[in-house]
C-alpha cells in the first residue's frame, strides 16, 4: 500500500444566498410546497428568456476575491445541452470557457502543517429541479422549486493527497462561504456539496492515474470514508492487474462502498455554446473595488492580526478564526472587555466551547453572550472573584440568572481580601489542624497544599487564593 | 375603409365616424368569408377582439386615444398572448394557451390596438413559403396558388387581402420582408435588440426580431412608436431613448446617398424582378438621391453560415418541447427515452427536424471548430462588408427576394433552393442591421402572371427614421402600395 500515492482533486457546488434564482424573480427558499416557487421562466414556457440576477455575480466576485483570485473582465454563459425531465429547458446555463473566477488559493492546515490548494477557476452556473420518485404509482413528478437556483462550482488543481487534506479543504471553503456571506452552508439541504475525484499512481510516478469522481457527497465524514474506500478499491483493483476505467461514482453511507453510476462511454456530448439571450458579462475594475469595500477581513488576516495585536499564540488565533461566529464573539467579548486578550481567548476556546459542545449548540444561541461574559470577566481581571469562583458564576450566566454582578451580589461570591479577615481564618485553620502543621514542618511540602485548601474551604471560597498563600507561609515560617 | 391608413382610421375613430366595435366587426366578417380559402389566421377569437374594441370605445370616449387605440391589428402566432392559443404553427403547441402576454403584445395592449387573431406561419418560423405550418399552407391573395412566403406569411396576406389593418411579423433570415416581398406590402426588421423578445417564442436567438407589416411606411413608423422600447426581461434588449419614428416623414431625399451593392444583381435574380429594382433605383434618382455602387463581398457566405447558426441556436432553443411540462405528448410510451422521441417526432414537422438535426450536428464535440466557431468569424467580416458601406452610402438597396412568389409545392422537396429565397435578406440578420421591403412593382412569373416585387432598403443601426422617410418618399410618387389583389373585395 506504501508505495501508491493517491491524487485528489475537488468540484464543490456552492449556493448562493441570493433573494432570488440566477435568471428569475422566483425565490430560493426552502421546503417549499413543490413547483409554488416556479414561475414561468422557471418552467420554460415558450417566448421567456432569462435575466441575470446581479446578486450571484456579487457574490461570485467575493469569493473571487477572498481566495486572491483573477477576476475576469468578460465572462460568458454557455449552454450545456441534455435531456432531463428536471431541466426544463433541456439545457442548463453555466459558464464554459470563460469563467467568472479564475486561478486563486486557499490554504489548508493539516497537522501542524500548512499547504496551498490551488484553485482552478470558480464559476457560475443555474441548478436544475428535483425529481419526485413514489408519490403515485407508475408516475414520476417533477419539482422545479429548486430549478434556476444559483450555484458557484469550484474547482480546485488535484493537489491533495490524502483523504484527510481533501476534507481539510472542504471544511476551510465551508467555512469560508459562509465567512464572506454568499452561501448558508447547510449540508443537509445541498447548500454544499462536493464531487471528489481520486486517483492513485505509484510513488515517483509523474503521469496521473486515471481518476473516478466521487458524486454529491454532502457530509465531510461520507467525504473521508468515500475518498478511503474508494482509494482502496482503485489500489486493489491495480495490484490484481485489473485497469480503472474513468467513470462518475456514488458512495453509498449504509456499505461505506462507492459504485459507478455510468461510464465515460455513456457521457453526453452536452454540445456547449454561447447563451444567445445572455450578454457576455462585463466586470469593471470599479465594480470589484466596490464590492472589494463590503468584505469582511478574511480569516487568514484576522487570524496573523489577533498573534500581532493580541499576543495570542497560532493556535489560538486559528481556533478564534475558525468560523466567522466564533471570531465575532470573541471580538465582541474583547471590545466590551478591554482586558487581557488570552483571558477572553481561554473563556470562548474553554468554557464556552465546552457548554456549546455539551448542548449541541451553535455560538449565535449562546446563552451567555459577548456582554454578559465580558462582564464575568472584567470581575476576574479586577480580583472581585477567583476563577474557581467564575466558574460557577458563569455556570448561573448560562442558566439564565443575570449578569455576573448580580450574581456574584445575590450569592455573596465575592472574593474575600481582607488580609485581618484571612489571618483570622487562617489562624482557625492552624489550630484545628495541627497534626498537618507538624507534617509540614517535617518537610512535606504536599501538607502545605493541604493547609491551603482547608482555608479555602473555611472562607467558602471566597478567599483570595494569592493572599491566603502568602499568609499561611508567613505564618507557618513563625 | 379596408384600405385606409392607420393615421385616417384614428382620425375616423376619434372623430366618431365609426366606432372600433364596426371597424373590428368588419374585419371579422371578412375573415369569416375569405380565411376559410387564405387561410391567413391559424386562431380568430370574435369575443376576446370585440371585448378589446369595446375597450378601446371607451378609451376613445374619455378622450384617453392614441395613434392605435381601436384599430385592429392580426398578431403573428409566435407572440404569446395571455388566453389565446399560441401554436408557432406547429403540432407541438396545438393546445398551448399562453398564460402571459409577449413584451410586443403588451405594448399594442397598452396602446389600445385590437387583437383581430393569430396569424398563420411556418412551424417555428422555419421557412421561406408557410408550407411547413402544421395549420396548413396560406394562399397568396395576389394569385391563390402560389405562396404568400414566410415565415410571417400569415401576416403578409392578412394584409394584402385586408384582413386587418396591419399586422406583427418576426424577421430571423427575411421572415417579415420576404411575404412583404411576395404578396406586396411593406415590412421592416429594425435593429436587432429595438424589440422585445420576450414571450417572442424563440427560433434563432442571436437573429430573431420583431417588427411591421402593413401597407406603408407611415403605417410602419406609427407601428413602430408602438413596438420598440426597453424591456428588462429580455437581455439583448438595447436601452435607448424612445424615438418618434414618424419624425423624418415628408423629408426631402435630396444629397441622400444610395448604394447598390453588385452582389445583389448578379447571377441568381429574376430578370423582371431585376428591371423593377432598377426602375425604383431611377425613382429615386429623380427624387434627389445619389447613386453609388458598393459591393459585400461575403454576401454569397451567408446562407451557409445562417444555417450553421440559427439550426445551433435553434436546435438548443426546441429542446424545452419534451413533452414534460406543456405541449404535445405521445399518448403511450415505454419509458422516458421512448416519451421524448415519440413525443418529438410526433410533435415536430420535417422542417423543423431537419434543422434540429443540423444543428445538433454542427455544435457536437470534433464539428464545433469547424462549423460553429467558423460561421462566428464570418459573420463578423459579413458585418464588417456592411460596415464599410456605410462609409460610402446612407442607404442601400436592392431586391428583396431573388423571385416573384412561387407556385405552392414548387419548392417543397428542394430545402436548399428554398433556403436561396433569403439571399439578399439573411446577411442583414446576421449584421443585426435594420432592413425593409417595400412595394416598388410586379413582373411576370413563367406563366404570365403579373406578381408583387418588393424593394429592399438596408439602412445602418438605429437609422429606421430615415428608412421609413425614404420609403415614405417613394410611396408619395407611386401607388404600388395601394393596388389590391382581385378577388378579396
Amino acid at each position: 500500500m506504501s508505495s501508491w500515492e493517491v491524487v485528489i482533486g475537488l468540484e464543490t457546488h456552492v449556493q448562493l444566498n441570493t433573494k432570488s434564482k440566477i435568471f428569475s424573480g422566483s425565490s430560493i427558499a426552502f421546503g417549499a410546497e413543490p413547483n409554488t416557487q416556479a414561475n414561468v421562466v422557471d418552467i420554460a414556457l415558450p417566448g421567456v428568456l432569462p435575466v441575470l440576477n446581479k446578486e450571484a455575480v456579487q457574490c461570485a466576485i467575493r469569493f473571487g476575491l477572498a481566495v486572491n483570485a483573477e477576476i475576469a473582465p468578460r465572462s460568458v454563459f454557455a449552454r450545456k445541452n441534455y435531456f432531463y425531465p428536471d431541466l426544463p429547458k433541456g439545457y442548463q446555463i453555466s459558464q464554459y470557457e470563460l469563467p467568472v473566477v479564475g486561478k486563486g488559493t486557499l490554504t489548508i492546515e493539516v497537522g501542524d502543517s500548512e499547504k496551498i490548494i490551488n484553485i482552478t477557476r470558480a464559476h457560475l452556473e443555474e441548478d436544475a429541479g428535483k425529481s419526485v420518485h413514489g408519490a403515485s404509482p407508475g408516475q414520476s413528478g417533477i419539482d422545479l422549486n429548486r430549478a434556476g437556483t444559483p450555484l458557484l462550482e469550484i474547482v480546485t488543481e488535484p493537489d491533495m493527497r490524502s483523504a484527510a487534506e481533501a476534507v481539510a479543504y472542504a471544511r476551510k471553503l465551508h467555512e469560508l462561504v459562509q465567512w464572506i456571506n454568499i452561501c448558508d452552508g447547510n449540508m443537509q439541504e445541498g447548500s454544499f456539496r462536493c464531487d471528489v475525484n481520486v486517483s492513485v499512481r505509484r510513488k515517483g510516478e509523474e503521469k496521473f492515474g486515471t481518476r473516478r469522481e466521487i458524486k454529491n457527497l454532502n457530509s465531510f465524514r461520507f467525504m473521508q470514508q468515500a475518498i478511503e474506500y474508494e482509494t482502496r478499491w482503485q489500489i486493489e483493483t491495480l495490484e490484481d492487474g485489473g485497469k480503472i476505467e474513468q467513470a462518475t461514482v456514488l458512495f453509498n453511507p449504509d456499505t461505506g462502498e462507492t459504485r459507478a453510476m455510468r461510464s465515460k462511454e455513456e457521457a453526453n456530448d452536452y454540445r456547449y455554446f454561447p447563451d444567445p439571450d445572455l450578454l457576455p458579462l462585463a466586470v469593471s475594475a470599479a465594480d470589484i473595488d466596490v464590492i472589494r469595500a463590503t468584505l469582511p477581513e478574511l480569516p487568514s488576516a484576522m487570524k496573523a492580526r489577533f498573534e500581532r495585536e493580541h499576543g495570542l499564540s497560532t493556535y489560538d488565533a486559528g481556533a478564534l478564526t475558525a468560523s466567522r461566529a466564533i471570531a465575532d464573539y470573541f471580538t465582541a467579548t474583547l471590545q466590551v472587555f478591554g482586558g487581557e486578550a488570552k483571558l477572553a481567548a481561554n473563556w470562548v476556546m474553554g468554557n464556552v466551547s465546552a457548554k456549546l459542545n455539551e448542548e449541541g449548540r451553535v455560538i449565535a444561541d449562546a446563552p451567555v453572550s459577548p456582554a454578559l461574559l465580558a462582564g464575568l470577566l472584567k470581575r476576574i481581571a479586577d480580583n472581585t472573584i477567583s476563577s474557581k469562583i467564575a466558574k460557577d458564576v458563569f455556570e448561573a450566566m448560562w442558566a439564565g440568572e443575570g449578569d455576573a454582578d448580580a450574581i456574584i451580589e445575590r450569592k455573596g461570591l465575592k472574593q474575600v481580601t481582607d488580609t485581618g479577615a484571612i489571618e483570622a481564618i487562617v489562624d482557625e485553620v492552624l489550630a484545628a489542624n495541627a497534626a498537618m502543621v507538624e507534617e509540614f514542618r517535617a518537610g512535606k511540602d504536599k501538607a502545605f497544599n493541604a493547609l491551603v485548601g482547608q482555608t479555602m474551604k473555611a472562607s467558602k471560597g471566597k478567599a483570595n487564593p494569592a493572599q491566603v498563600n502568602e499568609i499561611l507561609k508567613r505564618k507557618l515560617a513563625g | 375603409m379596408i384600405n385606409h391608413s392607420l393615421k385616417h382610421l384614428a382620425s375616423m375613430l376619434t372623430s366618431k365616424e365609426v366606432s372600433s366595435v364596426e371597424l373590428t366587426q368588419e374585419y371579422l366578417n371578412r375573415i369569416a368569408r375569405l380565411n376559410p380559402e387564405i387561410n391567413a389566421y391559424i386562431t380568430v377569437d370574435t369575443e376576446l377582439s370585440l371585448a378589446q374594441a369595446r375597450a378601446a370605445d371607451q378609451r376613445i370616449a374619455n378622450g384617453d386615444a392614441g395613434p392605435l387605440t381601436g384599430i385592429p391589428i392580426a398578431q403573428k402566432d409566435i407572440f404569446c398572448a395571455k388566453g389565446w392559443k399560441t401554436t408557432c404553427g406547429s403540432k407541438m403547441l396545438e393546445t398551448f394557451i399562453a398564460p402571459y402576454d409577449a413584451g410586443i403584445v403588451e405594448h399594442f395592449n397598452a396602446a389600445g390596438a385590437v387583437n383581430l387573431g393569430k396569424t398563420n406561419m411556418d412551424e417555428f418560423a422555419m421557412g421561406s413559403s408557410n408550407e411547413t405550418s402544421y395549420f396548413g399552407k396560406v394562399q397568396n391573395p395576389w394569385d391563390r396558388t402560389r405562396v404568400p412566403g414566410g415565415s410571417s406569411g400569415g401576416s403578409a396576406a392578412a394584409v394584402a387581402a385586408r384582413l386587418c389593418a396591419a399586422a406583427t411579423g418576426t424577421d430571423t433570415g427575411g421572415s417579415i420582408r420576404q411575404p412583404a416581398s411576395l404578396c406586396g406590402l411593406s415590412g421592416l426588421k429594425p435593429t436587432y435588440g429595438l424589440t422585445s423578445r420576450y414571450g417572442m417564442i424563440a427560433f434563432a436567438s442571436s437573429l430573431d426580431q420583431a417588427g411591421p407589416m402593413a401597407h406603408s411606411c407611415e403605417d410602419m413608423a406609427i407601428m413602430m412608436n408602438a413596438m420598440t422600447g426597453f424591456d428588462q426581461r429580455d437581455s439583448t434588449s438595447l436601452q435607448r431613448e424612445k424615438e418618434d419614428y414618424t419624425r423624418d416623414l415628408g423629408k426631402p431625399l435630396a444629397g441622400l446617398r444610395v448604394g447598390l451593392p453588385k452582389e445583389y444583381f448578379a447571377e441568381g435574380l429574376d430578370a423582371g424582378v431585376a428591371k423593377v429594382i432598377e426602375a425604383a433605383v431611377d425613382e429615386y434618382r429623380k427624387l434627389g438621391a445619389e447613386i453609388v455602387e458598393i459591393s459585400l463581398p461575403n454576401t454569397m457566405l451567408s446562407i451557409p453560415v445562417y444555417y450553421v447558426l440559427a439550426p445551433a441556436e435553434a436546435s438548443s432553443n426546441l429542446s424545452r418541447y419534451d413533452g414534460v411540462r406543456f405541449g404535445h405528448r405521445a399518448a403511450e410510451y415505454d419509458d422516458l427515452m421512448d416519451m421524448y422521441c415519440k413525443s418529438r417526432a410526433e410533435g415536430f414537422g420535417a422542417e423543423v427536424k431537419r434543422r434540429i438535426l443540423i444543428g445538433t450536428y454542427v455544435l457536437s464535440a470534433g464539428y464545433y471548430d469547424a462549423y460553429y466557431l467558423k460561421a462566428q468569424q464570418i459573420r463578423r467580416l459579413i458585418a464588417e462588408d456592411f460596415a464599410k458601406a456605410f462609409e460610402q452610402c446612407d442607404l442601400i438597396l436592392g431586391p428583396t427576394a431573388p423571385s416573384t412568389a412561387f407556385k405552392a409545392g414548387e419548392k417543397a422537396d428542394d430545402p436548399v433552393s428554398m433556403y436561396l429565397q433569403d439571399i439578399y435578406t439573411i446577411a442583414v440578420n446576421l449584421a443585426g442591421l435594420p432592413g425593409m421591403s417595400i412595394p416598388a412593382g410586379f413582373a411576370p412569373a413563367a406563366d404570365g402572371k403579373e406578381l408583387p416585387v418588393g424593394l429592399q432598403v438596408i439602412g445602418n443601426y438605429f437609422d429606421e427614421a430615415r428608412m421609413l422617410n425614404a420609403g415614405h418618399a417613394y410611396q408619395q410618387v407611386t401607388d404600388w402600395h395601394t393596388r389590391m389583389p382581385e378577388g378579396i373585395a
